[in-house]
């Protein structure tokens, strides 16, 4: 059994190293997998097993040669098909970054799966083909993208080989675009000629775009500005899970109760002054717990246990607030929500809603719009949501929810919606402004 | 002013803690599957920070199919027996004694006799929960699971009809006979795994580092040699030192030729490598569709 002599003195330790998260988006056939499989080959991100596995399938579906989208179409069916029909996540890194990918399918009836990998990431890439330009797909595409408030936005214009390195219709499709994005509200976009099944723009710089001075896509997802999503404003702490340990004789353990938890927003501080919510009493913390030693402070996303100097009502699904900037309460709330369920949404259903760490029963009285996704207002109140649609609801839990809009706080402004029975999933929510906000003066503040 | 950064690993950790503790306080029954290897390790670890001071809210599951690597199962005792945690061994013997498992004629891999042993476990125990090391960096269809990855009352997974999972809401529901699979770890890599097994100081087994075992030519791939992998006439069979880079069943696993006895070293070997992981493993090369086809029968 080897022991420590196999753990050689660490070294200076390396310097700390980003993720970036980014999902793809675009039609069948617009050429996402094999964008995917050329950031994969020409950033050396592959292996030799995996090319070879690459070799040995090209024959079933690449009529010879090496067919780049074999690398993320991972199931048999996708292989079959020639689509894909799930999210898949892949990995790579250069030097300078981490990056998770979630490789999203573009066609019609999995948008939920493209809000499920665009959930998380900080980047999404909206391929167009440069034949077609803007068509519907890409217009919801980015729609979701900037419903689920993605900071960063990459219009990937491929196969521009075919449309014969033409700047002038990349100034058309890029001018389609800017007609819409104002109406989004999407910072930061960047749009980059490219032909992924060549490798131009990709990776190395394109010698049939001497027009173009902007970076390659590896070039920008490497040096974009990952300006941080989490939320250090105001300290929620959802309580996940309650400490207690079982040693009754061990005497500096027998009265430990810790609060355990992912901080959603804020720093939390030794000796800070805090709220338990729901019953609303007042603390102040009394030490932060990690496995590797007390800290002064702890911020968002870090795991921590907290433990407080009064004995509060606290468990599973409560939250843990500063006295600054106090979260939204209520039962009657609003909130825009992607439908991802075959039996559509009529009003008067009723579901579990999750909101960080607790599920409450909720039902829908009213739905007010339904988003058009080809003119990207707002339609009048719909009869039902659809699978796939985007539109905004009326919510009544049967208990107050502490929580804030989507807008300032991506983890306490979001919720499924779980269908009893079936336990499906059925959509994703992002809340609006709240009308009320905990007011935590001693006990009794009022919903 | 601080700045409140962190690193990958600092990422990758706080996401895992807090897959951990969603799963202690949504689901009845949880267990950890623990074996002793690499990426059940850390796993381990991070227990360890999620549930501390506190006992481990949950067993450690190990399916022994009776071709382990002997230093590995003396590993998953004694690490078990240190941090004080219950572990529950149910073997493939005895899944086969008993009928619950059937080889086929001939059969000597015990890599399918393990899924009817482990949901037979599931059964016994009534786990409604089951924490896995996979990684989605593993095998093509890996890379298409779910944090929370739901199997219905036969233990299957059906790809087509995942349920989403959105930011960090994990939909736990069951209903009685379901089960879920969790896995921590989706969004580590083989390199994230060292690295974390660095900056933590783990011990792993000896067997992850370069020594000296007489191994045969099979298949492509340099395999130990032992009274179940015995070397067929005109083998090559040769002294070689070697290191397993994953950990399979002791008639699977290919040893890879290393020098690399640190942590250090093993870190520098898998950067610069160029196969993955699970090319030197015979069960996943059996054919294009291996992983998915054991996937939906109820596999880890």
């Amino acid at each position: 059994m080897y022991t420590e002599e196999h753990l050689a003195p660490v070294a200076t330790p390396p310097p700390p190293v980003d993720i970036l998260r980014f999902n793809t988006c675009g039609s069948v056939d617009d050429g996402k997998s094999t964008l995917i499989g050329r950031l994969l080959y020409d950033s050396k991100s592959l292996m030799e097993d995996q090319i070879e596995a690459l070799e040995r399938s090209a024959d079933l579906t690449g009529g010879g040669g090496i067919n780049l989208a074999n690398l993320t179409d991972g199931l048999r069916a996708e292989r079959e098909q020639g689509i894909t029909i799930d999210v898949a996540y892949r990995y790579f890194a250069t030097p300078r970054r981490k990056f998770i990918i979630a490789d999203t399918p573009g066609h019609v009836q999995y948008t939920r799966n493209m809000v499920t990998g665009a959930s998380t990431a900080n980047l999404s890439i909206v391929l167009v083909d440069a034949r077609a330009g803007v068509i519907e797909q890409s217009r919801r595409h980015t729609a979701i993208a900037a419903l689920l408030r993605i900071p960063h936005l990459v219009v990937a214009v491929n196969k521009m080989d075919l449309v014969g390195w033409s700047e002038e219709r990349f100034r058309e499709i890029r001018a389609q675009f800017e007609e819409f994005l104002p109406r989004l509200g999407i910072q930061d976009v960047t749009f980059i000629p490219m032909s992924a099944l060549n490798g131009d723009n990709v990776v190395e710089a394109s010698a049939h775009t001497p027009w173009y001075r902007g970076p390659t896509l590896l070039g920008h997802l490497e040096t974009v500005h990952v300006a941080s999503d989490w939320n250090l404003a105001g300290l929620r702490l959802p309580v996940q899970w309650v400490n207690r340990p079982n040693r009754p004789r061990d005497t500096a353990l027998h009265d430990f109760r810790g609060y355990s938890g992912q901080i959603a927003g804020g720093v939390l501080r030794r000796g800070q002054e805090v709220v338990a919510l729901p019953s609303g009493l007042i603390s102040r913390v009394k030490e932060i717990w990690t496995y590797d030693g007390a800290v002064e402070e702890a911020f968002c996303p870090q795991s921590v246990t907290v433990v407080l100097e009064h004995d509060v009502d606290l468990g599973r699904g409560g939250m843990v607030i500063g006295r600054e900037q106090p979260p939204g309460v209520g039962c009657d709330l609003t909130a825009r929500v992607c439908w991802m369920h075959p039996r559509a949404l009529q009003p008067g259903r009723k579901f579990l809603l999750k909101h960080t760490t607790q599920t409450v029963p909720v039902v829908v009285p009213e739905l007010l719009n339904r988003l058009d996704l080809e003119t990207l207002e707002p339609a009048a109140a719909p009869a039902s949501l659809a699978m796939n649609d985007i539109g905004e609801i009326r919510l009544r839990t049967a208990q107050p929810l502490f929580f804030d809009a989507y807008a300032r706080n991506r983890l306490t402004g979001s919720f499924i919606l779980i269908e009893p029975g079936t336990h499906a999933t059925v959509a994703a929510g992002l809340l609006d402004e709240p009308r009320e906000f905990v007011r935590p003066e001693g006990a009794e503040y009022v919903i | 002013m601080p700045s409140y950064h962190l690193d990958h690993l600092q990422h990758l950790e706080t996401e895992a803690i807090h897959i951990l503790r969603e799963v202690a306080g949504e689901f009845e029954r949880p267990a950890l599957l623990f074996s002793g290897g690499k990426d059940s390790i850390c796993l381990l670890r991070l227990a360890e920070k999620a549930f501390r001071p506190s006992e481990f809210p949950l067993p450690l599951l190990n399916v022994d199919t009776g071709h382990h690597f002997p230093e590995l199962n003396d590993f998953r005792d004694r690490r078990a027996a240190e941090l004080g945690a219950r572990l529950i061994v149910r073997t493939v013997e005895d899944a086969i004694a008993r009928g619950i498992a059937q080889p086929a004629p001939g059969e000597i891999s015990r890599n399918r006799l393990q899924i009817p042993t482990l949901l037979a476990a599931i059964e016994e125990f009534r786990f409604d929960c089951c924490i896995g090391g996979a990684r989605r960096d593993e095998e093509k269809a890996r890379a298409k699971e779910r944090f929370f990855s739901f199997r219905d009352a036969f233990g299957q997974w059906d790809p087509k009809n995942q349920r989403p999972e959105i930011w960090n809401l994990y939909n736990a529901r069951l209903n009685p006979g379901e089960n879920m699979r969790v896995f921590p770890l989706s969004n580590w890599t083989e390199l994230d795994v060292w690295e974390y097994i660095r900056r933590e100081r783990l011990e792993v087994p000896s067997i992850y580092f370069s020594h000296e075992r007489r191994c045969v030519r099979r298949g492509g791939q340099w395999l130990p040699v032992n009274n179940l992998v015995p070397p067929r006439p005109a083998e090559e069979v040769r002294d070689l030192v070697v290191r397993v880079r994953t950990i399979g069943d002791i008639i699977s696993t290919g040893c890879v030729e290393s020098r690399a006895s640190t942590v250090d070293d093993i870190i520098a070997e898998i950067a610069a490598a160029r196969v993955t992981e699970r090319g030197s493993r015979a069960d996943d090369r059996a054919s294009e569709a291996a992983m998915e086809d054991r996937k939906k029968a109820g596999y880890f």
